[in-house]
């Protein structure tokens, strides 16, 4: 399978990768590690004009700690952010989902950025940044702007980045030693979740029960008001409303999400 | 669009479409055709080669994204004539059936060990977990793979056995 034809542009530096998006506008898309956009181009489901290569912005490309908060700059691949020291003791369920995206060579090439970006509501990290609190920084000429991740996601595949912004940074609260955990239910390695339920510090998100990540405040609460794990869990499909699919009907995500809610409460580490 | 790399070693510089990927590359203009396309979907592993070391879908990189680095493909790992600790451990194992998985495998298998030389047999697996062998070779295979960190950390040499 081969994209349609496209202009290349590798941008220099986030400031030019900004120049360019205003030049071509809505026909451009960001290429980071490609490893959502290029299967979709492949598949002739995305068809840009003009791809814009941010994949070698070294700018772009880190990991900070910036006060209470971690900072991950949005071309940090997968497996850099899983295996850093700094994730894994302050965000370690951020590197815990970095681990479970895809498979090695998939982690080697996509992006933290990217795959928010993206927000598929099955993928890993969208459930991770709503379960953690993060945030997004999205990068515009006129400046930075700071969007949680409950705003951020705003539809299946959605999100409120502007024509001409570029999510630049990706931030989440400093935990070390929070409780967390982890579940996916999926009916083949390397998948993305049927259903995904993500746990820290009493905070609790769900991935693919509904069209964007969505946090499972019933089971918030619960746990708040001192429910035990297995009480709590049995709210978690409270108000959601799961697509179907050949996976999977509304009744049986609905399902797995009080089961992998269970499950992410009791097996929760810290 | 111009791009330059190394590919085994070997500067090389070429005009391609933006669109050409770097497995079509490998395969059609320069005949390097270890990798192989299997699924085309980044799911099967069999294009994988080293990105800088590290291993990659060559289906689903483009090559003007491996444009100013450095590609390593299995007809790269070793001289002329010699093979790599990774590619004989996997015919002493008898790491392969069919074949057709086998330089993706090779590949992953370089790559894992440039990362952790001294894998258990569970890394081994989780390691591969991006190949797909559809003959379900994988116990030798991952045996192939414990071997070679066996002679690699032994510090045996790729030059004093040679191909048949």
């Amino acid at each position: 399978m081969i994209p349609a034809p496209f202009e290349y542009a590798a941008a220099e530096s986030a400031g030019h990768a900004l120049e360019l998006l205003a030049e071509y506008g809505d026909d451009a898309k960001l290429l980071a590690g490609g490893h959502s956009l290029l299967p979709m181009m492949k598949l002739r489901l995305a068809v840009p004009s003009v791809l814009i290569d941010i994949g070698g912005v070294n700018e772009l490309a880190y990991i900070r700690t910036d006060g209470d908060d971690l900072v991950i700059g949005a071309t940090t691949r997968h497996a850099d952010v899983a295996g850093s020291e700094r994730v894994r003791s302050g965000a370690p369920l951020l590197a815990y989902s970095a681990a479970q995206v895809g498979d090695p060579q998939i982690r080697h090439r996509g992006t933290i950025g990217g795959s928010l970006a993206h927000a598929d509501p099955a993928a890993d990290l969208p459930m991770a940044l709503t379960a953690l609190g993060g945030s997004v920084e999205l990068m515009s000429p006129s400046g930075t702007r700071t969007v949680p991740a409950g705003d951020f996601f705003t539809g299946y595949f959605e999100t409120s980045l502007e024509p001409g912004e570029l999510l630049s940074a990706v931030r989440v609260p400093r935990q070390p030693g929070a409780d967390w955990g982890y579940q996916k239910f999926v009916r083949r390695a390397n998948d993305w979740a049927i259903v995904g339920a993500a746990a820290v510090a009493g905070r609790v998100a769900l991935a693919n029960m509904g069209p964007t990540p969505i946090r499972a405040r019933a089971v918030e609460q619960a746990l708040a008001d001192g429910a035990g794990p297995a009480e709590a869990a049995e709210l978690a499909a409270d108000g959601t409303e799961p697509g179907e699919d050949i996976h999977a009907d509304r009744a049986f995500r609905q399902h797995l999400s009080r089961v992998l809610t269970r499950r992410a409460l009791e097996h929760q580490r810290g | 669009m111009k791009v330059r790399l190394t590919v085994n070693g070997q500067d090389r510089s070429d005009d391609v479409e933006p669109r050409l990927l770097l497995v079509h590359y490998l395969r059609q203009h320069l005949g390097l055709r270890a990798a192989n396309v299997g699924c085309d979907t980044t799911s099967c592993g069999a294009c994988t080669v080293l990105l800088n070391g590290k291993s990659v879908k060559s289906c689903t990189v483009l090559t003007v994204q491996a444009s100013g680095q450095e590609v390593t493909t299995a007809e790269g790992l070793a001289p002329e004539g010699d093979l790599h600790p990774v590619q004989r451990a996997f015919r002493a194992e008898h790491g392969l059936q069919c074949g057709f998985c086998t330089p993706g495998m090779v590949m992953a298998a370089t790559g894992l060990l440039a990362e952790n030389p001294h894998p258990t047999e569970e890394e081994v697996r989780a390691g591969l977990e991006g190949n797909f062998c559809r003959c379900t070779g994988y116990h030798n295979i991952v045996r192939a793979v414990l071997t070679a960190a066996g002679t690699m950390s032994t510090g045996a040499t790729t030059s004093t056995e040679s191909a048949q």
